[in-house]
C-alpha cells in the first residue's frame, strides 16, 4: 500500500501532498523535510528507489515537478513508477500539457483527480479513460451550476 | 481539454495565490497570509450570512494556505455547511477540506457524518463516491463506527453502479487497516470475493486489493480467493494486447491488476488442486517466456509495465519455493537483469536475488553471478545500488566462497560511502566468523577490519573476536603475535590498542620467549599507546599491565612506577585514580599466589547469540537479515568443540553474586564522593573497622538538588515541627551518618575475616560477569559500576502518584512501602510506612534518602510489622529530578537492597486558583512570549473518559475552571506553585480529540522550565 504522494518543485516547494496513513502534522512535516532533501540531492542517473527508514521510496522528476511515493516492503517498486506516470498522464490530459502552475492555481483539481485514481494507498481505477469521464461529469455539473449564479463570479477581487 | 478556465474558476483565490507567488520574501509572504485570514475571519464572523459560493472560496483559500504550511484554526463549520449544500462544488470543496485538515471537534464529526451518511443514501453515484472518498482518506474511528456496517452493503449491493463499488472496495480496505475490530466479517465477505469475476476491470482492480488485505488477516475465509485469481490472471496474460482496452496499458494487458492478483496469491501456499496449480504454473511461464520476447514498445512504460508483472511472479515463485525449475529460470532472469543498461532493474535484480539466494533450489544458481555482484560493487554509479550488492554477496555467502566475498567487501570497505561503512563492518565481521574454518584467517580478517574502518567497528565486534580467542585455545598464540606485530605500527586505531591489550593480557606470555616481544617489549609498545586513548581503553590498559605483573614477575618494578606516578595516582579521572591505587596495592600486598588465583586467565564465556548479529538485526529490522540459524548451529559447535579450559577453577571462583552485589551496592553516587580513598584503605588497612564517620555520605548542597528533606524517625513525630513553620526544616549537614556503605563494607568484611580472602572476592564479580565490556576488569573492583547501575535501576514510582498522594509506592515479596501525603504550598509532609511481608524479622533495617540526613528507623522491623517514617520536604525552587529513598536490610542471611523514587513532582506544590473567563484570558494572553508556553500533542494512552480527565487534572492540583473555553469539550485549569523563594503562576488547557485519540496540552507560565516540567508530567497521565 501507499503510505503518501509528495509533489515538489526542484526548488523543495511543495506542490501537493496525500497521506494514506495518519500521521500528525509535526511528523507530516518532517518526513517531507527529509525526503525532498534527500530526493533533491540525488543525481540524474540514479536509480529511481531508496530504501528510507523501514520504507521504500519511488520518484520520477517531470520538467521542474518531483513526485515521490513511499511504498511498504512488500509493494512493487515498478509498478509505483507507472502510478505516477498514469497520474501525470491524467493531470497532462486533463490540463492540456500540464505545467507546475497548472498544479498551483488549481491544486484542488490536482486532488480531485488523485481521488479518483487512488484512495486508501491502491489504485482504484487505472484506465484513464474511465477517470476522465468521472472529473468530466463533475466539471459539468459544476458548469451548469455557475450559470445558475448569473453574474457573482465576476464581483469579487478578493 | 481547457477544463482550466471554465466558469468555475475562483477569481478570488487566483489572484491570492498570484499575490502569494509574487511575494519577495517570506516575511512579505506571511504578512499577505495573515492579511487574508484576518478577512476570511471577518467574513466569517460577520452578520451577513455569507453565500455558498463565498463559503467555498473562503474555505478554499483557507486550504491553500495550510497547504503552503501554516497552521488553520478555524472555518471548519464552514467547510461543514459546504457539505450540506446541493451545489456539488461548494460540497466537493467541503469534503476535501474535512479531508485534508481532519478537525479535532466532536460536534462536528457528528455533523460531517450526518452529511456523509445524506449523501451515501442519496443514490447519486457522484454524491455517494465523495462520501466514500471523505471516509477513506479520514479513516477515523469515528467514521470506521458509523459506516462500518453501510460500506460493505454499498460494495455488495445488485444495483451499485461500478464507480460506487470501486470507491467502496477501498474505502472499506481502509477502514479495515485502522479499525479491524468495527469492520465485522459476514454474508459479505462471499460475495466480496466473487467480485473478482465481476465483468468490469476496474471493480476487480479495488476488490483484489481489499481481498489481499483481508486474506493476510483471515487467510481461511477467503481461500476461495486463489482460485478465481488463477483464472482472471490466466485470462490477462494469455489476452491479446488489444483485448482489454483502455486497460491496456503501453502494449501490457491490466499491469495493476496482474500484480495485485500475484500479490494476493501471495497470501497462500501453492493451490493443492492439481488443475489450478497446472493452471498457475502456466501463467508464471507464460509471463517468463514474455520477458525474452522482443519489447512491443521502446517506450521505457512498456518495460517497466512488463516488468513489475514479471517480478512480482517472480517474487510469487520465491513465496512458494516448490518449483525448481521455476526457480532457476527465475534466477537465470535476474542475472540478464543485473547486467541490463537500466538502472532500475539492476537494482531490483540484486534485491529480488537476495531472497532467491536463501532457497535450496537456487541457492547454486545465484552463486554463479558472483563475479558479476562483485563488479556491480566496484563499479555502480549510486550508492544504493551498491547497498543492494552488498546484500546481495552477504546472502549468498557460504563455506565455499567466504574467502573471496570478505576480502571483496574488506577492499570495497577501503572506498565505501560513510553511510554503509557500519553495517559492512557488521556484515564482515559476521561472515567471517560463520565460515572460518581456520581461526587465524578470522583473526586476521577482524583486524583487518579495524585496520580499515576502525571508527565504523562497533562495540560488538571486538567483544567478540575477544570472546572467540579466549574461548578457543589454539588461536590464542597466533591472536597474542598478530595484535603485537599489528601494534608496531605508528598510528594504530584505539579498538585495536583494545584487543591488543586485553589479547596480550591474557595471552603474552605465549610469545614472551621470543626476544623481539619479550614482556618488557610487550609493555613497552602497550604504553606507548597509553596516553593517546580515551579513559575507557585506559583503564583496560591499566588492567592488562596489573595482568602482566602476574604473568611476568620480571616487569613488576617497571609497571609499579608506572602506577605510582602522580598521572596516574592523581589522575583526575576516578576510575583510573582508583584503579592505578588499587592495582598497585594489590601488587604490593598480596603474594605470588594471591595475585595468580585473582588475576587467573579469563575463563571461557558461555556461548550466546553473536552480539554482532544481534547488532546487525536491530540496525535492520527483523526478518531482513538472512536467518543463519542453522549455520550458527555449525559453527557453535566449532567454537565449543574446541579443547576447553577446565572449568574447576572457575567453578572454584564462582560465589554468590548477590553477595559481592549487596556488599558494593549502598555506595554512594560517583559524583563528589571520596571512594577511591576509602577503597583504597579498605585494601590496606582490612581488619580495622572503620569508624562511620570516614563515609559520611555528602550532603544536600550538590548541584541540582533543590529539595531539603528531614525524616525523623516515627517515634519522635510528637517533636515534628508544624507544616506552616519552616524555619528547621531547612535541615543541615548533620555529624552522624546512617548505617550506609561504609559499616556494611566493615560488617561483611569481619565475617570474613582473613584479609587474604578479601581481594579474591573481589574478582569474582568480573570474572562471573556476562556482560563482555567488563570481562577484563577482573580485579577492578566492581563498585563503581555497581552503584551506578543500582542507580539506573532505581524503581520509578510509575507515574501514579502525579495526580493522587496516596498508595502503594513499591512492593516486593518481602516488603511494601506504602506512602501518604499531604502537601501546603511549598511544604509537604510523607508519611512513609514500610510493611514486613514475611514472617521473618529484618534486621538492620535502614532507610534514607541519598545526600541527605534521615534520622535512622528502628533498625528492626518483626514480621508482619509496619514501621512508619515521617519526611518533611520543601520546595526550595523547581525540580525536575525526585530524591531517592533507600532501604536496606538484614532477611534470612542476606542484605536487601531498595531504592525508590521518591513521588514528589513539582504539581505537588500547586494552589488551585479559581477566577473567572475574563481574568484567565486577561493572563493567558499576558504569558504569551514563546518560551512561557509549551504544548505537546500525543495519543491517549487510556480511554478518553471526560469524568476522569476532570479528576486527574483536579488532582494534578490545579483548579478546574467552568465556562471559560467556548468548547465544553476542552478543559482549563489555572494554579500557583509555591517555592520557598518565588510562587509561578500556571495556565492549562487540554483539548482532547475523540476522533484521532489524541490531546493537545498548553501550558503557560512565567518561567519556561515549569511550564515544559508540568507539561512532561501532566502528559504522562491520559
Amino acid at each position: 500500500m501507499m503510505q503518501f504522494m509528495l509533489l515538489f518543485s526542484r526548488q523543495g516547494k511543495l506542490r501537493l501532498q496525500k497521506w494514506y496513513v495518519p500521521l500528525s502534522d509535526k511528523e507530516k512535516k518532517k518526513i517531507t523535510r527529509e525526503l525532498v532533501q534527500t530526493v533533491l540531492a540525488r543525481k540524474p542517473k540514479m536509480c529511481s528507489f531508496l530504501e528510507w527508514r523501514d520504507l521504500k521510496i519511488v520518484y520520477k522528476r517531470y520538467a521542474s515537478l518531483y513526485f515521490c511515493c513511499a511504498i511498504e516492503d512488500q509493494d512493487n517498486e515498478l509498478i509505483t513508477l507507472e502510478i505516477i506516470h498514469r497520474y501525470v498522464e491524467l493531470l497532462d490530459k486533463y490540463f492540456g500539457s500540464v505545467c507546475e502552475l497548472d498544479i498551483i492555481f488549481n491544486f484542488e483539481k490536482a486532488y480531485f483527480i488523485l481521488d479518483e485514481f487512488l484512495l486508501g494507498g491502491e489504485a482504484q481505477e487505472t484506465s484513464k479513460k474511465n477517470v476522465l469521464k468521472a472529473i468530466e461529469q463533475a466539471d459539468l455539473l459544476q458548469e451548469s451550476q455557475t450559470e445558475d449564479w448569473g453574474g457573482l463570479a465576476n464581483e469579487e477581487i478578493l | 481539454m481547457p477544463a482550466v478556465s471554465k466558469g468555475d474558476g475562483m477569481r478570488g483565490l487566483a489572484v491570492f495565490i498570484s499575490d502569494i507567488r509574487n511575494c519577495k520574501s517570506k516575511e512579505a509572504e506571511i504578512k499577505r497570509i495573515n492579511k487574508e485570514l484576518a478577512n476570511i475571519r471577518s467574513k466569517f464572523k460577520g452578520d451577513k450570512a455569507l453565500d455558498g459560493y463565498s463559503k467555498k472560496k473562503y474555505v478554499c483559500k483557507l486550504l491553500f494556505i495550510f497547504l503552503l504550511g501554516h497552521d488553520i484554526d478555524f472555518g471548519h463549520m464552514e467547510a461543514v455547511n459546504l457539505l450540506s449544500s446541493n451545489k456539488y462544488t461548494e460540497k466537493q470543496i467541503g469534503y476535501l477540506f474535512i479531508s485534508v485538515l481532519v478537525n479535532s471537534n466532536s460536534d462536528l464529526i457528528r455533523l460531517i457524518n450526518n452529511a456523509i451518511k445524506n449523501d451515501l443514501a442519496s443514490r447519486n453515484p457522484t454524491f455517494m463516491n465523495l462520501a466514500l472518498h471523505c471516509i477513506a482518506n479520514v479513516g477515523s474511528r469515528e467514521m470506521a463506527e458509523a459506516f462500518a456496517a453501510d460500506v460493505p452493503r454499498i460494495l455488495v449491493a445488485g444495483d451499485t453502479m461500478d464507480s460506487v463499488k470501486q470507491s467502496a472496495a477501498l474505502c472499506l480496505l481502509r477502514l479495515n487497516r485502522t479499525s479491524p475490530d468495527l469492520v465485522p466479517m459476514g454474508e459479505w465477505t462471499a460475495r466480496v470475493v466473487h467480485l473478482l469475476n465481476d465483468q468490469h476491470l476496474g471493480v476487480v482492480t479495488a476488490a483484489t486489493s481489499l481481498i489481499t488485505t483481508l486474506a493476510q488477516k483471515n487467510p481461511d475465509d477467503f481461500k476461495t480467493s486463489v482460485s478465481l485469481a488463477v483464472a482472471r490472471l490466466s485470462r490477462i496474460v494469455t489476452s491479446a494486447s488489444t483485448d482489454l482496452q483502455d486497460y491496456t496499458y503501453y502494449f501490457v494487458a491490466a499491469p495493476w491488476l496482474s500484480v495485485k492478483l500475484l500479490r494476493l496469491l501471495q497470501c497462500y501456499p501453492p493451490p493443492e488442486d492439481a488443475a489450478i496449480r497446472g493452471r498457475l504454473t502456466e501463467c508464471l511461464e507464460t509471463i517468463l517466456n514474455k520477458a525474452q520476447e522482443p519489447p512491443k514498445s521502446k517506450k521505457v512504460q512498456h518495460s517497466n509495465a512488463k516488468n513489475a508483472v514479471l517480478f512480482e511472479a517472480i517474487s510469487l515463485i520465491i513465496h512458494h519455493d516448490s518449483e525448481p525449475t521455476l526457480l532457476v529460470r527465475a534466477c537465470n532472469q535476474l542475472g540478464q537483469f543485473l547486467q541490463h543498461r537500466e538502472t532500475n532493474l539492476r537494482y531490483l535484480a540484486l534485491e529480488s536475488m537476495c531472497t532467491l539466494a536463501s532457497s535450496e533450489f537456487s541457492h547454486e544458481a545465484v552463486k554463479t553471478h558472483i563475479e558479476t555482484v562483485i563488479n556491480a560493487l566496484k563499479t555502480e554509479r549510486d550508492v544504493s545500488v551498491r547497498q543492494r550488492a552488498v546484500d546481495l554477496l552477504y546472502a549468498m555467502c557460504d563455506r565455499s566462497n567466504a574467502k573471496q566475498i570478505v576480502a571483496e567487501m574488506l577492499s570495497y570497505l577501503e572506498t565505501a560511502d560513510y553511510s554503509i561503512r557500519e553495517e559492512i563492518v557488521l556484515k564482515v565481521a559476521i561472515l567471517a566468523e560463520k565460515y572460518a574454518v581456520d581461526y587465524t584467517w578470522y583473526v586476521d580478517t577482524i583486524l583487518n577490519l579495524i585496520r580499515i574502518a576502525g571508527d565504523y567497528v562497533s562495540e560488538e565486534v571486538w567483544y567478540r573476536v575477544i570472546q572467540i580467542v579466549i574461548n578457543r585455545d589454539d588461536v590464542q598464540g597466533y591472536a597474542a603475535k598478530t595484535v603485537f606485530e599489528a601494534l608496531q605500527a605508528p598510528a594504530c586505531h584505539e579498538n585495536l590498542v583494545k584487543v591488543g591489550g586485553y589479547i596480550l593480557g591474557e595471552f603474552g606470555n605465549l610469545i614472551a620467549g621470543d626476544p623481539r616481544s619479550s614482556p618488557l617489549v610487550q609493555f613497552n609498545l602497550l604504553h606507548s599507546k597509553f596516553h593517546l586513548c580515551s579513559v575507557p581503553t585506559r583503564a583496560l590498559l591499566l588492567s592488562a599491565y596489573i595482568k602482566f605483573i602476574n604473568l611476568f614477575p620480571e616487569v613488576k618494578g617497571t609497571i609499579q612506577e608506572v602506577l605510582r606516578s602522580d598521572s596516574q595516582l592523581r589522575n583526575a579521572d576516578v576510575e583510573l585514580q582508583q584503579r592505578a591505587v588499587e592495582y598497585l596495592r594489590l601488587s604490593c600486598v598480596a603474594s605470588t599466589d594471591i595475585l595468580a588465583t585473582v588475576l587467573e586467565e579469563m575463563p571461557p564465556f558461555p556461548e550466546r547469540e553473536s552480539s554482532i548479529l544481534a547488532k546487525l538485526k536491530r540496525k535492520k529490522g527483523p526478518g531482513t537479515v538472512p536467518d543463519i540459524e542453522e549455520n550458527r548451529k555449525e559453527r557453535n559447535a566449532n567454537v565449543n568443540g574446541g579443547p576447553n579450559h577446565t572449568s574447576a577453577t572457575s567453578n572454584a571462583k564462582a560465589s554468590p553474586p548477590s553477595f559481592v552485589g549487596d556488599l558494593l551496592a549502598p555506595a554512594p553516587p560517583p559524583t563528589n564522593r571520596p571512594r577511591p580513598v576509602s577503597s583504597a584503605s579498605f585494601l590496606q588497612n582490612p581488619l580495622t573497622p572503620l569508624p562511620p564517620q570516614a563515609y559520611a555520605i555528602p550532603l544536600a548542597a550538590s548541584a541540582g538538588t533543590f529539595y531539603q528533606v528531614a525524616a525523623p524517625a516515627a517515634a519522635s513525630s510528637t517533636d515534628l515541627l508544624g507544616l506552616g513553620s519552616s524555619t528547621s526544616l531547612n535541615s543541615t549537614p548533620p555529624a552522624a551518618a546512617p548505617p550506609t556503605a561504609a559499616s556494611l563494607l566493615v560488617d561483611v568484611f569481619s565475617e570474613n575475616s582473613p584479609p587474604v580472602s578479601a581481594p579474591a572476592h573481589i574478582a569474582v564479580p568480573a570474572t562471573a560477569a556476562p556482560a563482555a565490556d567488563d570481562n577484563f576488569s577482573s580485579i577492578t573492583t566492581k563498585s563503581f559500576h555497581v552503584a551506578e547501575s543500582i542507580l539506573a535501576d532505581v524503581q520509578e514510582p510509575t507515574d501514579k502518584f502525579v495526580c493522587k498522594n496516596n498508595g502503594v509506592l513499591y512492593e516486593n515479596q518481602l516488603l511494601q512501602i506504602g506512602l501518604k501525603s499531604e502537601y501546603r504550598q511549598n511544604l509537604g509532609r510523607m508519611y512513609v510506612f514500610f510493611g514486613n511481608k514475611t514472617s521473618t524479622q529484618f534486621l538492620n533495617f535502614a532507610s534514607n534518602v541519598l545526600n541527605v540526613h534521615l534520622k535512622p528507623v528502628d533498625p528492626t522491623v518483626d514480621g508482619g510489622a509496619q514501621l512508619q517514617q515521617i519526611i518533611n520536604i520543601e520546595c526550595v525552587s523547581d525540580f525536575v529530578e525526585a530524591p531517592v529513598l533507600n532501604i536496606q536490610f538484614r532477611y534470612g542471611g542476606t542484605l536487601q537492597n531498595i531504592a525508590v523514587k521518591l513521588p514528589i513532582t513539582l504539581n505537588k506544590f500547586f494552589q488551585p486558583t479559581e477566577m473567572m473567563s475574563q481574568d484567565f484570558f486577561q493572563r493567558w494572553k499576558q504569558l504569551s512570549a514563546p518560551q512561557q508556553e509549551v504544548q505537546k500533542i500525543f495519543k491517549a494512552k487510556h480511554s478518553m473518559d471526560t469524568e476522569v480527565t476532570k479528576a486527574k487534572i483536579i488532582g494534578f492540583g490545579v483548579a478546574l475552571l467552568d465556562g471559560v473555553d467556548p468548547n465544553p469539550s476542552n478543559f482549563v485549569g489555572a494554579g500557583v506553585i509555591h517555592t520557598k523563594t518565588t510562587q509561578v503562576g500556571c495556565l492549562l488547557r487540554l483539548e482532547p480529540n475523540m476522533q484521532a485519540q489524541m490531546y493537545r496540552l498548553t501550558l503557560r507560565t512565567s518561567r519556561d522550565t515549569v511550564s515544559q516540567r508540568l507539561c512532561d508530567l501532566l502528559s504522562d497521565q491520559f
